[in-house]
Formats: structure tokens, C-alpha cells, sequence
């Protein structure tokens, strides 16, 4: 277990957290997962982003961090193309997932969303038993082939195995909060997805329940790569291998929208950012 | 449509059946197009068909003349008994269920306990449910055998049809006044009474007015009740409730039957306005219901 | 009303007085009776209905549901109960998938400027009067089924006996089944819709998310949970159908028997209560028979009734349970 080290940084941290991370490879041996370049995202005329370009890597935990309303949740719906659901949502630039361009409008959203699943801020269980949200997905995609296993083996991976492996029958909506984010994630994961965005999975949720999915995380980020919107600094410095602060600019005519400011390794960019309003940011003077 | 077709191989699921499934989906929405358009074009077609035919035939005689069954073809008839009939049927079968409909919801509001309202408002709910025709033979067997048919029996009749539907909109509105207006004005020593009828009752009128019209542009055409309680009428222009009276649906029935083709005509006319009438009704309560929301929502 | 004179009785004891006012009784006894009135109204429906079948309850007994015709120069039932069933079952089994279809269309697929203009058209065939229907249907539908559609329909079909020979003028079963269709179309149509259209936004979105299409979404989501309310709403398009007199009646055929050649002219409870309205028949038990089929009919609309309660009581009590 590593604490922050200190010794060498030019900042007062605001944050110090135990964390189980290890340190990051060397970039060369990264993999590059999304390769995000000038992506802006506007509903109507609005810009919400501008000018976002970034690189995710594989089997990392990367944070996405920021005061409310700079574009967090706006910028990882763009990865898996749920804000098409949204009626008058433009975006430009390009989203490369493995060399290929997903964000143009001849890819089908369909099948990005089966690759790149996503777990959302408050639970969101279907109307089912516990078994059936975990089969339904599976079934639908054509992944029948030994569908205990496979629904006991998500259910494990999400810590939930235990507590429900007797009651996998009786309604989801009979779990409690925390319980149910597990689930989502049991069944985000069970359809095997390479890439898992979190928005803000676990602000509805209670420490205890919290700190369950962070350790989740820890220990799936061997198979997964997971992208977590947080507005909770302590978790980001917890949780992340690379860390991404967003922030929002106005224009002169008071229009507001998000940008990102600066990503790094997390130690970095808690310990000795490059930008100033990143160590503002970080060292609680605002937002 | 292309998938993630250069994308690193272990991340194409042969298992998913993409294609396939794409097509089943594309295949439902076309259904769903489908079976809209359906509808829709059966409904446009039958309100098509009244329009073209019914405008037509649309004249003064209509307004100004009565039905004559005995006269010969070359005299001009008109439905004009059959209009006032209606409106003379109409406007006292609101008389009657109005303030019953009101009566009731303000005794299941305002002073019923719980399991009252509810068994009262089942009670409605089932009478909401029971067909035209069987309260047309009710109305029948209560008043008509012993005497005779009027077009007060036939108000009774519509009046019941349109009890449940005032009663209902009055109680959703009634249920609208926040407690906190009617506690006000308890505390300021106003009695239950005066407090019902001078300050809940005013804020839900917009609601009892929107509930009253619709139930107008319900029962305006209904025939059902009309066929036992006022279908054997006389000749000439009469708005004597006490005897039968001619209506507007009533004559369209009759008028269908015939083989002739300017009844024929006659009975697509008076379609034409009976249709009109009831959506522009229904366009009127529905701008009433939206205008008291609105004041609903700007008083607090 | 009391005035507050300092020096008497009401001056010591302020608050004593008649506690409830004479205005609170009178309004609430008034208000009692009305609500009593509706009770009492329901039950003189009833038994006015029944003591006006009595001569014939007694006469015919159950006997009366199981004979087409002709006891004792009388109607009897038979024909009107199946007829009632096939009409209604029929137009329920037409109506449902397009309402659905509708519904669906309406609340996930069309584009913005359509919906309004085809919600407006669906909710107004709703409040088109029953007559103006069947006035359709005998100059409109009629002929175009006796000259087009029933032939066509019997050619190709002819080998099931549902798809008989044209008989007549074309007013038949299969016309009252079309005619109850559009007009318990809209009811399921717009129940349906506002209930996918409160299917919570989250729920369909983690369908999405998982890679799944819209339909499968729809089918996995929207339809297990509005299933409560759209059942509710078959039923209240079943009772619409089952009370239907004027339209069926203008369209049917008016005939008493039943033959299941669905091209064939028939009746229903509701419609020969229609059609002999004016002319009850010659047999003294004659009047008092068709109280007997509105009996029937009261029956049936208040089962039926009950049920759509208990459905929408049990699916609210699901929805309510969670969040």
C-alpha cells in the first residue's frame, strides 16, 4: 500500500489517500485504447466541449475530474455514442477506438456500445430478477452457452456473488442501492466488453458501498479499461492510474463549455500539476 | 452501415449475430410504420368521407326546415327538430348531472373518510362502465312503460352518461386545491361550508367546466338512450321536453336505413355538423383544461 | 356570527358554541345524499334492468342462453352471446397490435414534427360518435367489402370456413368487427402510448448500453414494464366493444342466428337491443326477452369492469413498489 510521496513535490497536496496503485509502465509499453483528437460536442448551437484530445490507455483506470458542468458525463457518452440518444446533439473530431473512427455517423452505435459498456450514476436495475438482468443481455448478444457459469462468474467478479447466489429469482429492485450498482456493473461486465465507462457510479451510493466498487475496479482492471467520471477528488486520487482534469471556460458573450485542462499520471496531477488551474482545482481553492 | 470492421479481431463477437439482429430490428420498425399508417389512414379515411360528403350537403334548409317523413320528394326538408331537439335534450340533461356530479365530489373530497371515497368512487367507476344502451332500456323500464316517452326520459338517460365523467374531472381538480389553502382559510374561523364553496370550489371551476364540456361532446352523440326514451316523435319543430323530441344522432340513425338518396344526403350532412360540434368541443375543453393548469400553476 | 360582547356569558367561555355550523350540516347532508343517490342509482339500474326480464327469466331461465331461436315465438340468446364474443374477441385481436403499433411508433420512432399531428388524429377518431361510424359503414365500408375485399378475401382463403361465401349486401360480422375496430383502436392506442412514454429514460438506457438495438430494447424493457397498463387498457377497449349497439347494429346485418361464415350477416347483444328498439316482437314475453340480453349485458360490462380495476390496482401496486 503507497501513500502519496511527498518529498519532491512543489504544492501542498490537498489530497492524501492510501491507494493500492502501482506504479504506471513506461509509456512505450502503454497500450493506446481511445485516441481522442479536437473532439467538440455541442446540443444545438451550445458547445458543451471544445477541443478535447486525449489518449486512453489499456488496463488502466483513467479519471475524469472536474467541477460540475464542465462536460464530464457529456465527454464519456461520446465514447460509447450514448448521446445519440439525444435529440439536437452534434459532435466533431474523431474518437479512434483501436485505429478505428467510431464517432462518424456510418458506424453503427450498436455495435460500439457492445464493446465499450458503460455503468451509470445511479443504479439502474431492470425490472427483472437478479438472474434475468445478468442473463438478458447475454441472451440478447447471442452469448447462451453456459449461462449460469457466465452469470455466476460477472456476479463474483462484481462482489455480489455471495449475497444474492440464494435469492437470484427474486426482483433486483429488492436490493439496496449499493447492491444495485453492483449488479449493473455484474451486468455491464458479463457481456465481456473491452472498455467500461463509469459516470459517477458511485455518488449515489453510501462510503461502505463506495468503497466496494473501488475495489472493484483494482481488481478488474487486469481484464477491463475502465474510464471513471468522479466530481470526488479523494476517489480519483484513490482509484486512477491516469487522471484528467476538465474545467470550464466562458467566452465573451458568456457562453460556458468544458475543456480539458490537463491529464497525467494521477500522482502528477495531484502532486505537481502543470497548470494553474489544475492546482487550484486539486488543492480545493475552487470548485 | 459498417460495424467495427478493422478493428483488432478479438473484438468482433461472431456470436452476436449483428446482422441478423439488425434486420429483425429494422424489420419492427417497419411494422410499427406500418400499423401507424394503418391507423392512421383509417381514421383519416373515415373523417375524410364525412367531411367530402357532409360538406356538401350543407345548406340553410338544414337549420331552418323540419323533417317530414310524409312529405313527397319535391318538398325541401330540413333537420331543424332534430337541433333543437338535441340542444333542448342536451342542455337539461347538463342541468340534471352537474350539480349531482359536483355534489358528489365535494361530499367524497371534502368530508368522506377514506373508505367511502373509495367504494363511492368504484360504485361510479362501474356505472361509468355500464353501456349506453342498457341505460337507455333502465330510463325504459323506469319512466317510459308508465309514461310514455319524453324528452326529459331522455335527458335522465343522457344525464347518467355524464355523471361519471363531470364527477371525475371534478375530482381531479378538487384534489389539485392544496390543503394548505383550505387549512387557511379553516384557520381564519371561516366554517367548512362557506370555506368549500367560496374558496376550493371557485379554484376548481376551470376543471368542472372542462369535465362539463367534454361530457357534452359525449353525449351529444349518443344514441343509444334516445332509442327508447325519444325516438317516436312527431312531425314539426318542437322544444316541449315533455314529449319526445326529435336529435341530431337519433336522426342520423333513421335517416341511414333509408334507401333514399336525399336522405341519404340529409343524414351525411347532419353527420358533418354533429362531428364538427363535438371536436370543436372537445378542442374548446381541452384549451379550458389547459388555460386552468396553467392559472393552477401560477396561483401558488 | 356570535358577537363578542365582553360582559356576557360568551365573554368567560370564548370558544363554547355550536361547534359544528348549521351551513357545514346542510352541505354535507346534501352532498351525503348525492353521493348516496349515485349508490342508489347504480342499484335501481339493476334491479329495474332484472324486474324487467322477470317473464322471461322465468319462462326461460338458462334455457334462454343455449336457444338461438324461436322458443315459444321468442328470441332467444344464443346466437346474440356468441355473436357479442366473436365481434368483440375479433376487433380486440385486430385492434391491439395496431394500437401497439401505434403506440410504439408514437412514442419511440417518429420524428418530432409527426407525433403531435398523429396523437391530435388518433385521440380524435376516439370522440367520433358511434352513429356517425356505423353511417360509414353502411354507405362506405359495406359495398367496398361486398365488391372488393370479401370476395378477394374468399378466393384466396375460401378453405377456412371463417372466409365464406358473400352472402347479402355485405352487412356481416366481419363489417361490425372492422367497424368495432377503429373504434376501440384509439383507446388502447393512447393508453398504450402514455404508458411507453413513462417508461423512466434510465431503464432503456442501460438496455442500450449493453449493445442491445431499439427493438430488443423494446421488448426486453418497454414491454415488461407497461405490460400491467396495456392489459388494462385491452380490457377497457373489450368493454367499449362489448356495449357497442348503434354502430354494430347498423352494419351487422340484423340477423338471428349464427353461422361462423364471418361474411355472414349475425347480431350481438348490444346490437339487437338496437334493432328492436322500436318493434320488440309479437310473443308476450317479447319485451321482457330483451331486458334478458340487457341483463346479460350488465353482467357483462360490470365483470369485465371489475377486472380492468383489479389489473390496474395490481399493476400500480408493482410500479408503486419500486422507487
Amino acid at each position: 500500500m503507497m501513500g502519496i510521496v511527498t518529498e519532491s513535490s512543489s504544492i501542498e497536496p490537498a489530497v492524501r489517500v492510501e491507494t493500492k496503485r502501482q506504479p504506471l509502465p513506461p509509456r512505450e509499453r502503454l497500450e493506446t485504447v481511445f485516441e481522442i483528437s479536437d473532439l467538440d460536442a455541442l446540443y444545438g448551437s451550445k458547445a458543451a466541449l471544445k477541443g478535447v484530445s486525449m489518449e486512453i490507455y489499456k488496463n488502466l483506470v483513467t479519471a475524469i475530474i472536474g467541477p460540475s458542468g464542465c462536460g464530464k458525463s457529456t465527454y464519456v457518452r461520446c465514447l460509447n455514442r450514448m448521446n445519440d440518444l439525444v435529440p439536437g446533439f452534434r459532435m466533431t473530431g474523431t474518437i479512434r477506438y483501436h485505429g478505428y473512427d467510431i464517432s462518424t455517423r456510418d458506424v453503427d452505435p450498436v455495435a460500439v456500445r457492445r464493446t465499450i459498456g458503460m455503468v451509470f450514476q445511479r443504479p439502474n436495475p431492470f425490472p427483472k430478477s437478479i438472474f434475468d438482468n445478468v442473463a438478458w443481455g447475454l441472451k440478447v448478444l447471442g452469448m447462451k452457452d453456459g449461462l449460469h457459469e457466465r452469470v455466476e462468474k460477472a456476479l463474483t467478479q462484481a462482489a455480489l456473488w455471495d449475497e444474492v447466489k440464494d435469492r437470484l429469482k427474486t426482483s433486483a429492485w429488492g436490493l439496496s442501492g449499493g447492491q444495485q450498482q453492483r449488479l449493473c456493473i455484474a451486468r455491464a461486465i458479463a457481456v465481456e466488453p473491452d472498455v467500461v465507462l463509469m459516470d459517477e457510479p458511485a455518488s449515489a451510493l453510501d462510503p461502505i458501498a463506495t468503497q466496494k466498487i473501488e475495489e472493484l475496479m483494482h481488481s478488474l482492471k487486469g481484464e477491463y479499461t475502465f474510464v471513471i467520471v468522479t466530481h470526488n477528488m479523494q476517489q480519483a486520487a484513490r482509484v486512477a492510474d491516469m487522471t484528467a482534469f476538465f474545467s470550464i471556460s466562458r467566452g465573451e458573450e458568456g457562453q460556458r463549455w468544458g475543456e480539458l485542462i490537463e491529464y497525467d499520471a494521477t500522482e502528477k496531477i495531484f502532486t505537481a500539476p502543470s497548470d494553474q488551474r489544475t492546482e487550484d482545482y486539486v488543492t480545493g481553492r475552487f470548485g | 452501415m459498417s460495424t467495427i470492421g478493422t478493428a483488432p479481431a478479438s473484438l468482433l463477437r461472431p456470436a452476436d449475430r449483428l446482422g441478423r439482429r439488425r434486420i429483425v430490428n429494422r424489420a419492427a420498425e417497419g411494422v410499427a410504420w406500418l400499423t401507424a399508417a394503418v391507423a392512421v389512414g383509417l381514421l383519416g379515411l373515415v373523417i375524410y368521407s364525412v367531411a367530402r360528403r357532409g360538406w356538401s350537403q350543407l345548406n340553410l334548409d338544414l337549420l331552418t326546415k323540419a323533417q317530414n317523413p310524409y312529405a313527397g320528394p319535391g318538398v325541401a326538408q330540413g333537420l331543424a327538430n332534430a337541433f333543437v331537439g338535441s340542444l333542448v335534450i342536451v342542455a337539461i340533461a347538463t342541468a340534471m348531472a352537474l350539480p349531482f356530479a359536483m355534489l358528489i365530489a365535494v361530499y367524497l373530497s371534502e368530508f368522506a373518510p377514506r373508505r367511502v371515497k373509495t367504494s363511492v368512487g368504484l360504485v361510479l367507476d362501474v356505472l361509468a362502465g355500464i353501456p349506453a344502451i342498457v341505460i337507455g332500456i333502465f330510463v325504459f323500464g323506469l319512466i317510459v312503460v308508465n309514461h310514455g316517452q319524453s324528452g326529459l326520459a331522455a335527458s335522465f338517460a343522457l344525464a347518467i352518461l355524464m355523471l361519471p365523467i363531470v364527477f371525475r374531472t371534478t375530482m381531479e381538480v378538487l384534489a389539485l386545491v392544496p390543503q394548505s389553502l383550505r387549512e387557511a382559510s379553516l384557520g381564519l374561523g371561516v366554517p367548512r361550508w362557506r370555506t368549500t364553496l367560496s374558496i376550493v370550489l371557485p379554484q376548481s371551476i376551470g376543471g368542472v367546466l372542462t369535465g362539463t364540456v367534454l361530457a357534452v361532446a359525449r353525449v351529444a352523440g349518443e344514441t343509444a338512450p334516445l332509442l327508447f326514451t325519444s325516438s317516436i316523435v312527431g312531425a314539426g319543430i318542437s322544444a316541449n321536453p315533455q314529449h319526445a323530441l326529435e336529435a341530431v344522432p337519433l336522426a342520423i340513425f333513421e335517416l341511414s336505413e333509408s334507401p333514399y338518396p336525399t336522405d341519404q344526403a340529409r343524414a351525411w350532412a347532419a353527420a358533418f355538423v354533429l362531428l364538427m360540434f363535438i371536436l370543436l368541443t372537445s378542442l374548446v375543453a381541452r384549451w379550458f383544461a389547459a388555460r386552468s393548469k396553467r392559472k393552477l400553476g401560477r396561483g401558488r | 356570527m356570535s358577537t363578542f360582547d365582553a360582559t356576557s356569558d360568551a365573554a368567560r367561555r370564548p370558544f363554547k358554541g355550536r361547534r359544528t355550523h348549521f351551513g357545514d350540516l346542510i352541505l354535507q347532508v346534501t352532498a351525503g345524499l348525492a353521493a348516496a343517490g349515485a349508490i342508489f342509482l347504480v342499484g335501481m339500474i339493476i334491479y329495474k334492468v332484472v324486474e324487467g326480464a322477470r317473464l322471461s327469466l322465468s319462462t326461460f331461465g338458462l334455457g334462454f342462453l343455449t336457444h338461438t331461436s324461436e322458443i315459444n315465438g321468442d328470441i332467444g340468446g344464443k346466437a346474440f352471446l356468441i355473436g357479442t364474443a366473436v365481434t368483440s374477441i375479433g376487433a380486440l385481436a385486430l385492434a391491439t397490435p395496431l394500437a401497439l403499433g401505434v403506440a410504439l411508433f408514437l412514442s419511440e420512432l417518429a420524428p418530432g414534427w409527426i407525433r403531435g399531428p398523429v396523437t391530435a388524429l388518433v385521440e380524435t377518431l376516439a370522440a367520433i360518435p358511434s352513429v356517425v361510424i356505423g353511417l360509414w359503414g353502411i354507405i362506405v365500408l359495406i359495398p367496398n367489402l361486398r365488391l372488393h375485399v370479401m370476395p378477394a378475401l374468399h378466393s384466396t382463403l375460401g378453405f377456412i370456413p371463417l372466409f365464406g361465401p358473400v352472402t347479402g349486401t355485405g352487412a356481416s360480422i366481419f363489417a361490425a368487427i372492422i367497424v368495432l375496430t377503429i373504434m376501440i383502436l384509439p383507446i388502447i392506442a393512447s393508453i398504450s402510448r402514455e404508458l411507453f412514454l413513462g417508461v423512466p429514460a434510465e431503464l432503456k438506457e442501460g438496455a442500450l448500453a449493453l449493445g442491445t438495438t431499439r427493438w430488443e430494447m423494446v421488448r426486453g424493457v418497454v414491454f415488461p414494464f407497461a405490460r400491467g397498463g396495456v392489459a388494462a387498457a385491452m380490457i377497457l377497449g373489450l368493454a367499449r366493444a362489448l356495449g357497442e349497439a348503434i354502430a354494430v347494429s347498423m352494419v351487422i346485418g340484423a340477423f338471428n342466428g349464427f353461422s361462423w361464415n364471418l361474411f355472414s350477416a349475425g347480431d350481438t347483444l348490444a346490437g339487437r337491443l338496437a334493432n328492436d328498439y322500436s318493434s320488440p316482437g309479437t310473443a308476450p314475453t317479447a319485451t321482457s326477452s330483451l331486458f334478458y340480453l340487457a341483463v346479460i349485458l350488465l353482467v357483462f360490462s360490470i365483470v369485465v369492469n371489475l377486472i380492468a380495476q383489479v389489473i390496474v390496482r395490481r399493476a400500480e401496486r408493482r410500479q408503486g413498489l419500486v422507487r
